[in-house]
């Protein structure tokens, strides 16, 4: 902070400036840091590790599924894979990857401020996520729990033998971490925004954080107490589910999917604000309808809680309840779709490059958009009486999950890794795994539509032949898929040492994170950023020096 | 509840009457939670759940209005995260009602 000489002309090689990464070294500088950069880093350590876990799970189920007959697990060991998988994936991958990755790290800066509004409950919240996550995979090997990730009952509370209380404590714990986020967020934004940032200059990817934080804190309290239920239910024979004892089997899904529905919203919700950014810097635009997409996250996060029972059409729900169920269910494709029109409107008539991220912005847009759609055909009840339960559904939130959330965080990591790191990733490299990404994708979860079409049942660990050779042709996907997630995992470690060092804005793209160096020191900023200008004013930027960005 | 109010500039005064005064609402919640424990070993055949839910209501409001200072915070932020709370509360009770009031089975 004193040393305000540094100004960037300074050249890097020089005495480098003190930032966030050379402030303190040693383990101890890192596990009691409070800056939201370093919290950052360690939450992308973590969530990268649990999903390198969970995907290994997911290769074991394809590869069980390479052929009809049940030869590589037992159908015990499947039920248990696929519940890993899920649990792992949904509850310590995707429900913080984007919020507690880069939105830890972009909130602040984003928006003018030296810090989160509470920084040590943003650290606490990592240790509640790393004492779930410790806590759960004690439970994986400990023979690891089969209810698949939804617990539902009455298989949890009382039929099966697996380890339910303790992955539900886990459960538990990785929830209030992920209240704590979006406490801190919500505060955050609304008292310590810099001068002249007014809500309608927030960037989107603070809008969409905002809506999210919104999700977390409103919904994340029901799961976690239903999940007690399931608990007490298990251990002390309360009637709460259980019919024989005054309960209600389906009292257990309302409550689920009260939060678990909107925990959808929270995983791709922050990537769609990732989405907005990308597609403003490399189309040199304005995003079309700023206001619009703005509050079309916030009409996603409300209409988000009025959708749940759409999962329960065949569970016994009344003909009254679900059709008005289906209805709202339409209507959450509205804001959804206010996005997608407005992104592809601000790419008309622009000046577009096709850096990395901005594959994925394409690639995230393309498969959201089938998602989304099939999403609309599942909330048709006649068709979704058809299709519950099978591959169709698992194509459908998969498209949603995979192809929406992790396009948009590998699309951010890949544009903020300069920001985060002070290096450039390999573009070439990247270009290909982007593209590996996009091909193992559609060739693993494209099939399952089909094939749940055709009658496939979820969670199986055999099928009948005639099935085989769409199921051939996922499990391919799956090993190209895997290639190319594994790529980035090598190349972003590679560029930390051997990528062309980047400098404060190396995407000449608008946005306070740019303003000050990469990587960023400690408190953010050396003097607090007074805004006088609108989000996204590309058109206010004068064009730098077009090669800078692309360092081969 | 007045001296709460229009003491808020008197911050010493505030805090050492108010010690007393949360220890008196603790002491309320601790007799609401006995009274709790004593009721349900009185046979009131469907009203037993409706006089604990009852209960439990005041002790959470108790807890929400003076434990957590929501009764004299002058934030908007602060009623804007009750009011939503109670509002996505009644979404969930409303909407499961829609299935639950309506299923022909019942």
């Amino acid at each position: 902070m004193a040393t305000k000489a540094a100004s960037p002309v300074i050249p890097v090689n020089q005495t480098p400036k003190l930032n966030y990464l050379n402030n303190g070294h040693g383990l101890k500088s890192w596990l009691l840091t409070t800056d939201h950069k370093r919290i950052a880093l360690l939450y992308l350590v973590s969530v990268s590790i649990f999903f390198f876990i969970g995907g290994i799970f997911a290769m074991l189920i394809r590869l069980e599924l390479l052929t009809p007959e049940g030869d590589l697990l037992s159908a015990d060991n499947y039920n248990k894979a696929f519940t890993q998988h899920g649990m792992i994936m949904v509850f310590f991958f995707l429900i913080p990857v984007v919020p507690a990755v880069l939105g830890n790290f972009l909130v602040p800066l984003m928006i003018g401020a030296k810090d989160l509004a509470f920084p040590r409950i943003n650290l606490l919240s990592w240790y509640l996520y790393i004492t779930a996550g410790i806590l759960f995979l004690h439970c994986m090997l400990n023979g690891g729990v089969d209810t698949g990730w939804t617990f539902y009952s009455p298989f949890s509370t009382e039929y099966t033998n697996t380890n339910i209380v303790e992955a539900g404590i886990a459960v538990f714990i990785a929830g209030f971490s992920s209240i704590f986020t979006g406490l801190n967020f919500i505060v955050t934004v609304h008292r310590m925004r810099a001068p002249g940032m007014t809500w309608d200059r927030l960037p989107l990817f603070i809008w969409a954080n905002y809506a999210t934080s919104l999700i977390m804190i409103l919904g994340t309290p029901v799961i976690a107490i239903t999940i007690v239920l399931v608990a007490v239910e298990r251990l002390f024979h309360l009637g709460i589910f259980d019919p024989r004892l005054g309960g209600d089997p389906l009292l257990f899904q309302h409550l689920f999917w009260f939060y678990s529905h909107p925990a959808v919203y929270i995983m791709i919700l922050p990537s769609m604000g990732v989405i907005s950014e990308l597609i403003a810097c490399f189309a040199r635009k304005r995003i079309f309808g700023y206001k619009f997409v703005a509050i079309s996250s916030m009409a996603i996060a409300v209409f988000g809680f009025l959708v749940w029972a759409h999962h329960m059409f065949v569970a016994g729900i009344s003909l009254y309840a679900a059709m008005i169920f289906s209805f709202l269910s339409f209507s959450v494709g509205v804001p959804s779709a206010v996005k997608v029109f407005n992104w592809t409107a601000t790419l008309y008539k622009a000046s577009i490059t096709y850096a990395t991220p901005m594959l994925y912005a394409f690639g995230f847009i393309g498969l959201f958009t089938i998602g989304g759609l099939t999403g609309l055909m599942l909330a048709t009840i006649g068709i979704d009486v058809h299709v519950t339960d099978t591959y169709f559904v698992v194509a459908h939130f998969h498209y949603v999950m995979v192809g929406g959330v992790l396009m948009g965080y590998l699309g951010g990591l890949h544009f903020w890794w300069p920001k985060i790191t002070g290096r450039m990733y390999p573009e070439g490299w990247a270009k290909l795994s982007a593209l590996f990404v996009f091909v193992g994708f559609n060739l693993t979860f494209f099939p399952q539509f089909i094939l749940g079409y055709l009658g496939m049942p979820r969670r199986y660990w055999q099928y009948p032949p005639e099935f085989q050779v769409l199921n051939v042709l996922s499990t391919a996907g799956a090993s190209i898929l895997a290639v190319g997630y594994l790529l980035p995992m090598i190349y972003l470690l590679w560029s930390l040492r051997y990528g062309p060092i980047a400098d404060a804005n190396p995407w000449n793209a608008a946005g306070l994170e740019w303003k000050t160096s990469s990587p960023p020191p400690t408190f953010n900023f050396d003097e607090t950023p007074v805004v006088t200008w609108e989000a996204y004013n590309y058109d206010e930027i004068p064009e730098k020096e077009l090669e800078a960005p692309v360092a081969r | 509840m007045a001296e709460h109010e229009d003491t808020t500039h008197v911050e010493h005064e505030h805090t050492t009457h108010s010690q007393i005064f949360y220890i008196a609402i603790g002491v309320a919640l601790l007799i609401l939670t006995a009274t709790t424990a004593a009721v349900a070993f009185v046979n009131l055949g469907p009203l037993n759940p409706v006089v604990a839910l009852l209960i439990a209501t005041i002790k959470a409001a108790l807890v929400v209005i003076f434990f957590m200072h929501v009764k004299g915070a002058s934030e908007k932020l602060t009623s804007a995260v009750v009011v939503s709370g109670f509002f996505f509360l009644a979404i969930l009770l409303t909407l499961s009602l829609a299935d639950y009031l309506t299923r022909s089975w019942r």
